[in-house]
């Protein structure tokens, strides 16, 4: 079917009346390229997203602590896979699309171009950062598109345990000696203000909002995500005796919501325009890891194109 | 508990469970350096999920090593308060994670070994030890799987992946020895009854290694002086570097919980 004016309005009604699209079903071109772009810079940030952590593994103080971090590194390696492979469903290989994220062509989640200085970042990380993916696929969890919705329901479950893991680890630094509590500090001090930019711009300055939330593939808004991630994370805080460094922050009871101060979007956009404190670094580390292992890859093809016929050498 | 060994066995058996513990603890370490970094997005994972292994084998080792020895040490302590002369592992273990096919080949040959170790120590008149043998051993079969897998591919891959494998081989062979050594530690606990004779390792890990590296289109290396030293704590200067990061925070604030 050609994308005519009655197609789109067929496909918008199937979306109106709740239905699912899958892969197989036809979807205008538009909605196609967004959700290509949309999957592929979630999967980039799962990929990304190893590196500040997995900064880390090699330091983590305690082995059970060491296991945890490893494990969560671990996960994102598997949502970063999983989510390339709902984008493929779209008709793209994984090949190019791990070339636009090395050319920087394909965009990733900014929050992961700042630094993990201590080990406070992360628990930072885990209670924000993943507390933050968790209220944003919390709702792609019910996108229009079957793969990425259903991807998002595994993965959903994995956050929760991720988030629960950083609290932990705060937890336990915030009541711990006063250098462990101003490593906690420091750390919310610096993970915050970042994590709130995770949600994106306001709506009305959000170019893709619109066309997004009329096809399903978003259900709520930037700022109403940003909002409920906020009222969430207040009393955890507070919880904990770590403060939010915002001084506005206060309950709003108009709305029974936390009002807090306004956000830097100038920081925001040169982190996304590629000077935040590690833009370069995280790509050339990807660049590097890519190169390093092209004769691998090369090798894995070269052996599986002279052994057709058996999938796997057996060896034990 | 089990019940409980005369002196100097009971001094052996710690010592054994250190050398288990370390091995794995500074295995998995190095392959935790990968994570983030692999050929691969697969082999992050599968990197990760051996590394993972590695350390909960360790845990477990080190744990019980703490036990035995019953000087208050649990395996956090064993861990992040030795220093490089106190760690048993064998030299193979630390050497840094080099590229791809040095850490591949690395792994099958230490898993391999591990692998028939463990199928003897499963069967230990030592509950505990026999508990985390076997439990370890069905990880390990994995991991000599999969790294198998991997030499074969490599070394029968392209010419730049046969030649990194075999310079990798070549490299990584004279570190072998050290895993089949026995000293002291290993005949007292003989003698004791508490671990079976391991003997036969040695010859079935060279049969089954021999057939991958024949497998993979590789030469075995030819044999020579094999390297020794950390079952005593006389360790490359690799070691002491590597420890110095994984125990900073314990180092750096003692005695805090984290
Ligand atoms: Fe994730
Ligand atoms: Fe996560």
């Amino acid at each position: 079917m050609p994308d005519s004016p009655d197609a789109i309005t067929e496909f918008e009604a199937r979306i109106a009346a709740g239905e699912t699209i899958e892969p197989k079903d036809w979807m205008p071109d538009r909605y196609r390229k967004q959700l290509i772009r949309m999957m592929s810079q979630h999967a980039h940030s799962e990929v990304v997203g190893m590196l500040p952590e997995g900064n880390w593994i090699t330091r983590a103080p305690t082995l059970r602590r060491k296991m945890g971090l490893l494990a969560k590194v671990q996960d994102e390696a598997g949502h970063g896979l999983y989510i390339y492979c709902g984008t493929e469903t779209l008709g793209v290989g994984r090949a190019e699309l791990v070339d636009q994220l090395l050319t920087g062509k394909a965009k990733y989640s900014s929050i992961f171009n700042y630094p993990t200085l201590t080990w406070a970042d992360i628990g930072a990380i885990g209670w924000f950062v993943d507390g933050a993916a968790i209220v944003n696929q919390t709702m792609l969890a019910k996108a229009s598109y079957g793969p990425y919705a259903r991807a998002m329901v595994r993965i959903c479950k994995e956050e929760n345990f991720h988030k629960r893991q950083g609290y932990e680890i705060m937890a336990t630094l915030a009541a711990g000696t006063p250098e462990q509590k101003r490593m906690a500090q420091d750390a919310v001090n610096r993970w915050w203000w970042p994590s709130l930019m995770m949600f994106g711009p306001s709506d009305k300055d959000s170019p893709n909002s619109a066309e997004l939330t009329r096809w399903g593939v978003k259900r709520k808004g930037n700022d109403e995500l940003r909002q409920r991630f906020v009222n969430l994370t207040v009393a955890q805080a507070v919880a904990i005796d770590l403060k939010l460094p915002d001084p506005e922050l206060r309950p709003d009871p108009a709305t029974g919501d936390w009002h807090f101060g306004p956000i830097d979007w100038d920081e925001f956009s040169r982190v996304v325009h590629g000077d935040g404190p590690l833009n370069r670094e995280r790509l050339a580390a990807r660049r590097q890891a890519h190169s390093d292992g092209e004769w691998v890859r090369e090798a894995a093809s070269a052996y599986a194109a002279k052994h057709t016929a058996a999938a796997a050498p057996a060896a034990a | 508990m089990a019940p409980a060994l005369d002196g100097p066995v009971q001094a052996a058996l710690v010592q054994y469970l250190l050398r288990l513990g370390d091995d794995r603890l500074v295995l998995g370490h190095r392959l935790s350096e990968w994570c983030g970094h692999a050929p691969i997005l697969e082999e992050d994972i599968a990197l990760a999920n051996i590394a993972l292994d590695l350390v909960g084998q360790a845990t477990l080792f080190l744990g019980l090593a703490g036990a035995a020895e019953a000087a208050g040490r649990d395996a956090d302590a064993l861990a992040y308060l030795r220093e490089a002369i106190d760690f048993r592992n064998v030299l193979l273990a630390e050497l840094p994670k080099g590229d791809f096919a040095f850490t591949i080949v690395r792994q099958f040959l230490f898993s391999v070994a591990a692998y028939y170790r463990l199928e003897g120590l499963a069967t230990s008149s030592h509950g505990d030890l026999a508990g985390i043998a076997g439990k370890a051993l069905k990880e390990t079969r994995y991991h000599v799987r999969h790294s198998g897998e991997w030499v074969i591919r490599l070394g029968d891959g392209t010419s730049e992946s046969h030649t990194r494998t075999q310079a990798a081989l070549d490299a990584l062979w004279r570190y072998t020895g050290e895993m089949f050594l026995a000293d002291d530690v290993d005949a007292t606990l003989v003698r004791a009854g508490v671990i079976p004779d391991l003997a036969t390792a040695e010859p079935k890990w060279l049969a089954q290694v021999t057939g991958v590296i024949e497998r993979a289109t590789l030469a075995v290396p030819p044999s020579g002086y094999m390297q020794r030293g950390g079952r005593t704590g006389r360790h490359t200067e690799h070691l002491g570097i590597m420890l110095a990061e994984m125990q900073i925070l314990q180092r750096s604030y003692p005695g805090a919980k984290w």
